[in-house]
């Protein structure tokens, strides 16, 4: 008699069950559907072509002599290695992108503090301080080159002379470092955003129990902030790292990749669009794959930790 | 009674004093940083609005008189190339670009988050380690695949690689978004009897839209700013802004205020989405990691 009381009123907890149950095997297809188009894109635009690149850079194939195409082996990699300009090309890219990234990491990290606090037109600052990396980057590379650093017009040596100072040609005198600069204004603003979120993100009744307990603001930055802007420190580094190992904009607007500024992106270019030297310029592009996947490995273990705190807290 | 309130009053205010002495002291610091980075950008503004006699001085020019022929010969009105077809196909190629990212992330990004497929933490990962994969690895086969099939200078090649620059950061930003609409309110709507198409436009849309807008914009800003696919696969007609741009690297001084003018021009759309989704920008830039 209870059995069929309570049959009833478990009805409407089926009722939105659809009739026929559709195969598990089609209900699978049904929620990964959605992702397909996705995947088949990135894979045929994305992966073919480095497949292709990766087979390119066995052959020895000058595209302006097609018929003497052949099948090298490793010798590409090894003339991109052994070639002083070569290798001064892989050695300016570590050297660019690490300078590049300490750089604005330091400079952005020191912002980001000065803006965490409240001042007046904190708003404004904020907004002054984001537009050098709104600017398109040929922009800014042009900027750099014609607008501050030239020698006999441009901005910097303007200001110097009501100094008295020097006039130096900046982009023949320190052509790495005219690079490194105007790299450095650009992506300061992007780590010091980064920085900001961080901050912004801070256990704040943390804090005021520290300075309750007579800790210092130098104490409170070295053992509460600086652990925990430890993982967005790293995330800033690793993406700008992404960013700015594949420059090519600054490189090719400011110096041409003249006087030791060639970065690999620009070699790449250069040995297949202007020397036509396809084994080459794959066996260049695959090495800056390699570095790639170094730091990618890197940042996949820092954005997956980032990733697995937040599955943790849903 | 605890310790703060312990303390004289007469020391709490002091310290508090001091402190307030300080901020205003990083404030005034914090906004001299500020005006040190903008100054660059002023200062090319400024030059934009100089004829070009004022514009290559030194010392500067502060206070010479302001004229629009920057702008006017930026515009070919001294009989050099036209930049309008140039910025047509800038438009072209963000615009079309980032409606095809929407059409192909926003499904995917729906499987990852609303009805997450099995292991979509590796489907994620997959898309983001293309993002790793630098666009020099795969420039020569698709410039030898163009120049096989006749498209080369082809704005719709630049569509189609502008796409996949940016679907990757697209389907995580779209996750990070859709992963926000709480579950619950689409199970309540089921019950009701609402169909998949009611449920996606009732319910997901108005809770996903402003990221979804964030998501398109920084799409707009990548395809906008986009030099080295432009510069090998496009020649005359299909032409970006950024490539246009580059035909001022070698020009001297006496163009100063047209490359200023040039250069501010081709980076105002992206400066008014960048400064309207600034917080956006950094999540998207961060794949969403950063909330």
């Amino acid at each position: 008699m209870t059995a069929t009381t309570t049959a009833p009123s478990a009805a409407p907890d089926h009722a939105p069950a659809p009739v026929r149950p559709p195969s598990p095997r089609l209900k699978a297809w049904a929620t990964r559907a959605p992702l397909l188009p996705a995947l088949i894109f990135m894979i045929a635009v994305t992966q073919l072509p480095f497949v292709a690149t990766l087979v390119i850079s066995f052959f020895d194939w000058n595209s302006l002599y097609p018929d003497a195409r052949r099948f090298t082996g490793f010798a590409n990699y090894g003339d991109v290695l052994g070639d002083a300009d070569l290798r001064g090309s892989v050695w300016t890219t570590i050297l660019l992108t690490v300078a590049v990234v300490l750089a604005s990491l330091v400079l952005g990290l020191a912002l980001a503090l000065l803006l965490d606090r409240r001042f007046k037109g904190r708003g404004v600052v904020r907004t002054l301080l984001i537009a050098p990396f709104l600017v398109v980057p040929v922009a800014a590379a042009l900027l750099w080159k014609h607008v501050l650093y030239n020698p006999e017009y441009g901005l910097l040596n303007g200001l110097l002379h009501y100094v008295g100072g020097p006039q130096p040609d900046w982009i023949s005198n320190t052509p790495l470092l005219a690079v490194e600069a105007a790299l450095v204004w650009q992506w300061t603003p992007f780590m010091m955003l980064i920085l900001l979120a961080g901050l912004q993100s801070r256990d704040q009744q943390q804090i005021e129990a520290a300075r309750v307990d007579g800790a210092s603001d130098w104490q409170i930055f070295v053992h509460l902030t600086l652990p925990h802007l430890r993982r967005y420190l790293e995330l800033g580094a690793l993406l700008g790292s992404i960013y700015i190992v594949q420059n090519f904009d600054a490189v090719f607007t400011l110096t041409s990749g003249g006087l030791g500024t060639a970065n690999l992106p620009y070699t790449v270019y250069q040995s297949f669009y202007q020397a036509h030297e396809n084994g080459l310029a794959s066996a260049a592009g695959v090495l800056v794959v390699i570095g790639s996947i170094i730091i990618a490995t890197f940042a996949l273990r820092v954005v997956s930790s980032l990733f697995r705190e937040e599955a943790g807290r849903a | 009674m605890s310790a703060t309130a312990a303390r004289p009053a007469a020391v709490r205010t002091e310290t508090g004093r001091a402190r307030r002495k300080a901020g205003a002291g990083l404030g005034l610091v914090a906004w001299l940083a500020g005006i040190v980075f903008f100054l660059p950008i002023a200062w090319m503004a400024l030059t934009s609005f100089h004829s070009e006699e004022d514009a290559a001085t030194n010392p500067p020019s502060f206070a010479a008189s302001l004229t629009l022929d920057g702008y006017r010969e930026f515009f070919g009105a001294d009989g050099g190339a036209s930049p309008w077809p140039a910025l047509a196909n800038s438009a072209v190629a963000s615009i079309a670009s980032t409606l095809l990212v929407l059409v192909l992330a926003l499904p995917a990004a729906y499987a990852l988050s609303i009805r997450p497929v099995k292991k979509w933490t590796d489907v994620l990962f997959f898309f983001l380690s293309t993002k790793m994969l630098p666009v020099v690895a795969g420039l020569l086969p698709v410039y030898l695949f163009a120049k096989n099939t006749d498209l080369l200078d082809n704005i719709w090649l630049l569509v189609i690689l502008y796409t996949s620059m940016n679907l990757p950061i697209a389907v995580w930003m779209m996750q990070s978004f859709l992963a926000e609409v709480p579950v619950a309110i689409i199970e309540a709507a089921r019950v009701d009897g609402a169909r998949l198409p009611t449920v996606l436009t009732r319910v997901v849309a108005p809770i996903a839209l402003p990221g979804i807008a964030a998501t398109s914009l920084i799409c707009f800003i990548f395809s906008w700013n986009e030099l080295l696919f432009a510069r090998v696969l496009t020649g005359v007609v299909a032409e970006t802004a950024p490539v246009f741009l580059t035909g001022f690297i070698t020009s001297q001084g006496l163009f100063l205020a047209k490359v200023c003018a040039a250069s501010l021009v081709i980076s105002l759309p992206v400066l008014a989405a960048g400064f309207a989704a600034q917080d956006k920008l950094v999540q998207g830039l961060s794949l969403g990691a950063v909330k």
